[in-house]
Order: C-alpha cells, then sequence, then structure tokens
C-alpha cells in the first residue's frame, strides 16, 4: 500500500471484497469452507486440504467429476493439484488467510500468489462471511474471480460460490444437489 | 445490513445509488472523497446514499490506514439472480438482454 491522498489519482486497486449473510453459527460456516465433505458440494466443488496452523500447507485436489467436466470441455490434462497455498493465520471459526495461487493453467500458475482472507463475525441468529481476495498482479485471476468469464465456463467466481454456500447451508442442496 | 431482498431492490431503485454502484464497478475500493467528486451532491448527501447501499449489503467499508474504502459488493445482486432466474428461462432471459443491447447500439 502506498501513501497517497485523496486529491492523487491512486492506483486501481486489485483487492475484491465480498460478502454474504448466512443463517447458520460460525463453526458450520468454518467447517463448509475448511472440510472437504462440505467443500464438493458448492461452488467450484474441489476437495480441499488444509493443514490449518501458521506455516500449514493448503492445496485444492479436482473430483473425478471436475476432471471429467474439464475434459469434456476441452481440458485434459488438468493436474492433480488445482489450487495451493500456505496457511498464514488461522483462529476457527472467525478467520482464516492463506496464500492462494491457482495452477489450472499456465497462465493463471504464473501469476503466482495471491491473499485471501475468510473473517466469519456471528451476529446473533446469523453470521456475516467476508472473502477479501487480494490480486495484486494477478489480472487473470481478478477476471476469473469477479465472475465476468461466467459465459466462457469458468464459473461465477466468489460471488456465485457465495451464493451457493448459503443456498447449501440454509436448505441442505445447492447447485450441485 | 439485512438479509432480505427487499433492501436491496429498494437500495437500487434510485439513479444515484445505482451510479455510485457503476463508479465502484469501474474502479472498486474508493474514498468517500473520490466518491463524492463524481457526483453534484453534498458529502452528507452521498453519504445518506452509501448507508442505503451499506445497510443492503451492496458496499462493504474497510479500513486501509487511515482511509475508509468503499467496495462494491456484488453477492446480494447474485442472490437476487440465482433466486428470480432459475436455469430454465436463463437462456431466454439473456437472449432477450443481447437483442436489446443489439438493437440499442445500433439506434
Amino acid at each position: 500500500m502506498t501513501t497517497t491522498t485523496d486529491d492523487i489519482a491512486p492506483a486501481m486497486t486489485t483487492t475484491q471484497v465480498h460478502r454474504v449473510y448466512i443463517k447458520a453459527d460460525a463453526q458450520k460456516i468454518w467447517d463448509a469452507i475448511t472440510q472437504p465433505e462440505w467443500t464438493v458440494r458448492y461452488g467450484y466443488t474441489g476437495v480441499v486440504d488444509y493443514d490449518l496452523r501458521p506455516g500449514g500447507r493448503f492445496a485444492v485436489h479436482p473430483t473425478d467429476e471436475f476432471r471429467a467436466g474439464a475434459e469434456a470441455s476441452g481440458h485434459p490434462g488438468l493436474p492433480d493439484t488445482i489450487i495451493d497455498g500456505e496457511v498464514l493465520e488461522c483462529e476457527p471459526p472467525h478467520r482464516l488467510v492463506t496464500t492462494w495461487r491457482m495452477l489450472m493453467d499456465a497462465g493463471t500458475a504464473g501469476e503466482g500468489f495471491t491473499r485471501l482472507t475468510y473473517e466469519i463475525k456471528q451476529l446473533g441468529g446469523f453470521c456475516s462471511l467476508t472473502v477479501v481476495h487480494e490480486l495484486e498482479g494477478a489480472p487473470k485471476l481478478y477476471e476469473i474471480l469477479s465472475g465476468s468469464l461466467e459465459d466462457h465456463g469458468a464459473g461465477g467466481g466468489h460471488s456465485w460460490v457465495l451464493s451457493d454456500l448459503k443456498s447449501l447451508l440454509e436448505t441442505g442442496s445447492g447447485l450441485a444437489g | 445490513m439485512t438479509t432480505d431482498e427487499d433492501g436491496v431492490f429498494k437500495a437500487l431503485a434510485d439513479p444515484t445509488r445505482r451510479f455510485l454502484l457503476d463508479l465502484l464497478f469501474a474502479r472498486d475500493g474508493r474514498t468517500l472523497t473520490e466518491l463524492e467528486s463524481g457526483l453534484e451532491m453534498t458529502r452528507f448527501g452521498v453519504m445518506k446514499h452509501l448507508r442505503v447501499l451499506a445497510d443492503a449489503g451492496l458496499v462493504v467499508t474497510r479500513r486501509s490506514g487511515r482511509e475508509k474504502l468503499h467496495f462494491l459488493n456484488p453477492v446480494p445482486i447474485r442472490l437476487v439472480h440465482d433466486r428470480w432466474i432459475d436455469k430454465y428461462t436463463e437462456r431466454q432471459v439473456s437472449a432477450l438482454a443481447d437483442l436489446k443491447r443489439d438493437l440499442e447500439t445500433e439506434a
């Protein structure tokens, strides 16, 4: 972050902030983010593998269905790890910060590591879940995660994932059924 | 802050507030001073509109050093989309949206 005044046009922000309110307790939302039996049921349906301590590894692996879908749409040879990173901060069930790199193709892999923060706040009978993705130097990833490539089969990005997660936790089923 | 759709529709039913969202869509993470400079309105007026947008969840603020930055949060619009446009109508709706855009850009 550079320190400029408001009068000088600041650099274009590369941070995405997404927030959703979910009628569920913080622990359930934490589990839905960090446990593979939950993550295969919404959004991009990856199998997460977190070593939940600072310095621990983090990886996402494709399901067989995801791999078959990628092959059917002309993207064979998906790597066994499609996202990887390192846990930077871990305060269950309220805060998780990791580095985050997408390895699905050479373009996004070459952009290197970004920084992703999950914040879960209990607000009575529901929680806010805020996802802050700092995407400096990763314009391809920024485009994918903003959902602007949805019509090209790249999924709807963070807003699509969070909408689906809300459906899954509140109704018991998401888009993946 | 609200978890229902009423706040979203109410917030979107105002041209100034839609313009503020357009400003953030074009460039996210702006200060009140930056947003204010794009509008012929008092600082107080802009703050009032931003409050309605924040209450509807469409704008999320975050501190960055001494600055308070405003971010467009598209999730509530996504929820309305997912709630109202099911998979059977989506194709037709987007075809009509394309037709409208084509006709309007030709005119």
